[in-house]
């Protein structure tokens, strides 16, 4: 090497975590593992079909979009995101769904939401929640009928049964379709609350459970469960969580302080609906979420206290997915004006 | 028990110290070239006052600096003067700069003028600040900052702060040197608080070294004991194993709670931060009269024979250390001078120890497939781990298409530049190379607003003066011609009054 | 009613204009000198203007394209674009190419100099110093690399060319980093 050539070399750190973005999508999902064993434990096998469909739709879509862009193929397929999209997809939409509708939404997230604004890392919206938005105001009835809870259900569907429904439509003999489905709990509330029925006589009931819903309160709680884990392994940041259901919380709290009978009392908020899938899994996606301290409680209160209105006052009974939209939106606004102190600025 | 505050951010991390045995430190044999380059501290290089085949001796003066931020270079050992000219330095780009080489004599004889002096009592503030400038002792730490500008304090040092942290994994020297010379270290700290007389003297240690701890209490036990040092205490304080808080910035907020202000310096909050290596130097420069001419350096590595610390001259070749440490141990290595976190990757093996050379790293190549870069998936993990509290994800956006305003709102010239925020990113993006990348790429641009601006006025100033020169020639004309006019006006006036007469005459 | 409250307002907010056009009168044209703040000041007329101030008038009055600087380079054009609204065009080849690399200064060699002060004279920011029948040389400083100094200017062979900078710590640059696997990082 001769004295006077500038030679460029690679900079220091010279050492690697083994975190990677593999690594973290993967944790992530089996984080959402116990709320998903107990899914399919209390709803049936249709669950999982639905998984499987759109796990197999999104991969197909994904590599098919990293084929177009010309991107190496190997590296990003197997990066775990589009096998997290597609679950978190699959969870929200309802499992009795045939299986165009999944292989539509995942389409329309890993194709239109994620690649066709940029790839992993520069989607402005969360791919599942842009998805399962488009499904819910486009097929609102298909994802409307969510299954009935295993003890209430007159009739269990098979794994092989749940396959023959989700791929041809086709139940076995005698079972009529109605005979699986039900409301969820806030479908159920907003049926009552437009009908002007007080919600004070709400008590145990076959769709309220316990406390929010027989059924999907287990759920949430697996949810939390792995939740929790998150951000133990220190994957999220108790943050967001946090601030979503403190807001959720707040604000029905207030409203059903002042009205009992228009307003639903806080746990069925908390541990009903997507609240907690929510709040762990949904608000608190990196791509689209804040990213400064501040900024993240900030969002997440938005998060919640939208959440909380479009129950309430909104046309649709889950506001999560469109909460996340909404400050998905505002989430650069809120990155500028909340960067933290340097060391050694506030001197 | 002290209390200590905590700073945001940083990480643990795996030491890998025990495989260096800092509980030993071996001699290496003397190498048959020594290269002192002549700018091994921040500042101005020193200038030479020997020639080539002078016969030079161990601790004699080769290079005087002349300036006030500045350093001498001394002979580490006996020899002749061969060259000096430009040798490649040790730094990442590769650069040579002007060096002295001496090839050694095998003799390492110490130059007549070196004597100890056993009563350093009688020396004033003055005198030692001195001794230090002419020992050309600088920061050991790594920042290789001249130690005898620093002690110059004209305000009152709340803090004297010896560094002896050491939070990068491999490194082990200054724990060596804790284990075995606390003593020179303790009398150099007792000289430096009578020279800035703080109000309280730490010496802050990471738990992880629970030797050099003991050691130091012991060597400061024995001091008081025998009287020595009796004005307040020196504390030993352990200090939790956190990269980076031997950081000074960082170790200042743990130790003090204040922060040092942006862009100012440690005194300003009343703080002064030395590392033990120096304290150890500041003592031999005093009590021995012996200059800055080794120091303890840590060979370790996955790809080393037999990692240990050594103490060794300064202006060794790369290669002559390497070797005493057993040499490599296959053809797939990389040479890091410094850390694996904030080292440099070193072109080749003729590079010199240098005074801020505190470890060679001899690491595998990092394969092909492990440095797959995705892009950034915006988790925040790195603003987490930042220990100046910035937001790395920003400065890599705003980095990568050079939007210098957007960078000084984010805060680059904070950065400092230790790491911790590409080894925790999970798209494996190196940030830290984007960073200098982008401070290189806004002093070149600063420097290039500079200079079109003086070339900007140049150019004005030379079409004024064109200008003036022609109106100025214009002018000379118009008047050369008015006065031709004048004269022609003149003489034909005196001549017609003649013509007139003769007519009248005729 | 109303044309006459119309008519009124017009004839106020004519007078107001009237006077504010008087009374805060910017003397010159201030987008002339933004744009010359972003121009390089290299003063080599590879634009085909004789300065870099004269480019600037010409590409505010619409006279000029913004693409034909090649000192101030792709980032150039952009930041003009960026200041005037203007669509980003690549460098018009025509006039030269970029130079991304090291800064080049004009190197006099004193052996062959014959003190014609040819260069002394055209260098637009006098850089060169030197007499008549003396020596000349030329001030790195304040070289601008315009090139306008070299032959065919000078009648000499070999007496004055254009070198690098020389590569020193305090101007050496990092490199973006490349990946290993050729792949762009997104």
């Amino acid at each position: 090497m001769s004295d006077n050539n500038p030679i460029v070399l690679t900079s220091s750190p010279f050492i690697q975590s083994s975190c990677s973005v593999s690594s973290v999508m993967r944790t992530v999902i089996y984080a959402l593992l116990p709320g998903i064993l107990l899914y399919i434990g209390l709803f049936g096998w249709s669950v999982l079909v639905n998984i499987l469909i759109t796990v197999v739709g999104a991969m197909f879509f994904e590599w098919l979009m990293l084929l177009l862009r010309n991107r190496p193929v190997r590296i990003y397929l197997f990066d775990g995101s589009a096998i997290l999209t597609a679950v978190l997809l699959s969870l929200a939409i309802p499992p009795l769904a045939p299986w165009w509708l999944l292989i539509l939404g995942s389409f329309f997230s890993i194709v239109v939401a994620k690649h066709l604004y940029g790839g992993i890392g520069y989607n402005t919206f969360n791919p599942a929640m842009a998805a399962y938005a488009v499904l819910l105001i486009s097929f609102p009835l298909e994802m409307s009928m969510w299954s009935m809870p295993v003890d209430e259900a007159k009739y269990l569907l098979s794994f092989t049964e749940s396959v023959q429904y989700a791929l041809f439509q086709v139940l076995p003999q005698n079972i009529k379709f109605d005979a699986l489905t039900s409301a969820t709990v806030l479908d159920h509330i907003r049926t009552e609350v437009s009908s002007g029925k007080p919600l004070d006589n709400l008590g145990v009931s076959s769709i309220l459970g316990y406390v929010a819903g027989q059924g999907f309160e287990w759920v949430n709680l697996g949810f939390l469960t792995g939740g929790l884990w998150l951000i133990y392994k220190k994957i999220i940041s108790w943050h967001i969580p946090l601030a979503v259901l403190a807001a959720l919380a707040v604000s029905s709290l207030i409203s059903y302080a002042i009205n009992p009978s228009v307003y639903v009392n806080p746990f069925i908020h908390l541990l009903g609906g997507a609240s907690i899938l929510g709040a762990f899994f949904i608000a608190t996606d990196p791509v689209t979420a804040s990213t400064t301290p501040l900024g993240r409680i900030i969002y997440g209160l938005g998060i919640g206290f939208l959440t909380f209105a479009i129950r309430s006052w909104g046309g649709y009974p889950d506001g999560i997915a469109f909460a996340v939209l909404l400050m998905g939106m505002a989430t650069p606004l809120i990155d500028y004006y909340t960067v933290p102190n340097a060391y050694g600025e506030r001197v | 028990m002290k209390k200590l505050w905590t700073f945001k951010g940083g990480l643990k991390l795996p030491g890998f110290k025990k495989i260096s045995n800092p509980a030993s430190v071996n001699k290496i044999p003397i190498p048959d070239n020594i290269i002192l380059p002549l700018r091994q501290h921040i500042g101005e290089p020193a200038e030479p006052i020997v020639d080539v085949g002078d016969q030079v001796y161990k601790g004699q003066p080769v290079a005087i600096s002349k300036s006030l931020i500045s350093a001498s270079v001394h002979a580490s050992t006996s020899g002749i003067v061969t060259d000096i000219g430009k040798y490649t330095i040790p730094h990442q780009s590769g650069v040579s700069e002007m060096c002295i080489v001496i090839k050694t004599d095998q003799k390492d004889q110490w130059h007549p003028n070196i004597e100890s002096n056993l009563d350093p009592d009688n020396l004033d503030t003055e005198e030692l600040c001195a001794r230090i400038r002419e020992a050309g002792i600088v920061g050991l730490g790594g920042a290789v900052f001249p130690s005898a500008v620093k002690l110059k304090a004209t305000r009152q040092i709340d803090t004297l702060i010896i560094n002896g942290a050491e939070c990068e994994p491999y490194i082990t020297c200054d724990d060596a040197l804790m284990q075995n010379r606390a003593d020179d270290v303790v009398q150099g700290i007792l000289l430096l608080r009578r020279l800035l007389n703080p109000a309280e003297c730490i010496i802050a240690i990471e738990d992880n070294k629970p030797q050099a701890i003991d050691a130091l209490q012991v060597s400061i036990k024995k001091f008081k004991e025998k009287g020595i040092g009796s004005v307040a205490a020196i504390d030993v304080i352990p200090i939790p194993t956190i990269f980076p808080t031997g950081g000074e910035k960082q170790l200042i907020k743990v130790l003090t709670g204040k922060e040092v202000p942006r862009n100012g310096l440690p005194y300003e909050v009343g703080v002064i931060c030395l590392n033990v290596g120096t304290s150890a130097a500041i003592r031999n420069a005093i009590y021995e009269g012996i200059p800055l001419v080794s120091r303890y350096v840590t060979v370790t590595g996955v790809m080393v024979q037999r990692p240990a610390n050594f103490e060794v001259l300064i202006g060794t070749p790369v290669q002559d250390v390497i070797k005493a440490a057993g040499g490599e141990k296959s053809d797939r290595y990389e040479i890091i001078m410094g850390g694996p976190m904030m080292g440099q990757l070193l072109p080749h093996q003729q590079i010199p120890v240098v005074k801020a050379t505190n470890c060679i790293l001899v690491q595998d190549i990092k394969s092909e497939n492990e440095a797959n870069v995705m892009p950034c998936i915006r988790c925040g993990s790195c603003a987490s781990a930042c220990p100046m509290s910035l937001l790395p994800q920003q400065l890599y956006w705003y980095a990568k298409e050079k939007s210098f305003q957007k960078l000084q709102h984010y805060n680059l010239s904070d950065c400092i530049e230790c790491g911790c925020c590409a080894v925790v990113c999970p798209s494996r993006i190196p940030l830290v190379q984007y960073f200098r990348f982008a401070k290189s790429e806004q002093r070149e641009h600063e420097f290039k607003t500079k200079l079109s601006e003086q070339s900007r006025i140049r150019a004005q100033m030379r079409d004024f003066r064109l200008e003036r020169i022609k109106r100025e020639q214009q002018e000379r004309k118009a008047r050369r011609k008015a006065e031709r006019l004048k004269k022609k006006a003149a003489s034909d006036k005196a001549s017609k009054p003649l013509a007139d007469k003769e007519l009248s005459a005729g | 009613m109303a044309i006459l409250i119309l008519t009124l307002l017009a004839l106020i907010f004519g007078i107001a204009l009237g006077y504010f056009a008087i009374r805060f009168r910017v003397e010159g044209d201030p987008v002339v000198e933004q744009i010359d703040a972003l121009l390089p000041q290299t003063q080599c007329a590879q634009c085909g203007f004789p300065g870099c101030r004269p480019y600037a008038e010409a590409i505010a009055t619409q006279n000029a394209e913004i693409n034909q600087c090649p000192p101030g380079g792709d980032d150039g054009i952009k930041a003009i674009a960026d200041l005037l609204g203007r669509e980003v065009v690549p460098l018009n080849p025509d006039n030269g190419t970029a130079n991304d690399n090291l800064r080049m200064v004009a190197v006099i060699n004193e052996e062959t100099c014959i003190g014609c002060t040819k260069c002394v004279q055209v260098c637009p920011v006098d850089a060169i110093v030197g007499a008549a029948k003396q020596k000349h040389n030329v001030i790195d400083e304040y070289c601008t690399g315009c090139e306008l100094c070299i032959p065919p200017l000078c009648p000499v062979e070999d007496c004055i060319q254009m070198q690098p900078v020389e590569v020193t710590i305090s101007n050496w640059k990092w490199s973006l980093p490349v990946q290993p696997n050729k792949e762009s990082v997104a």
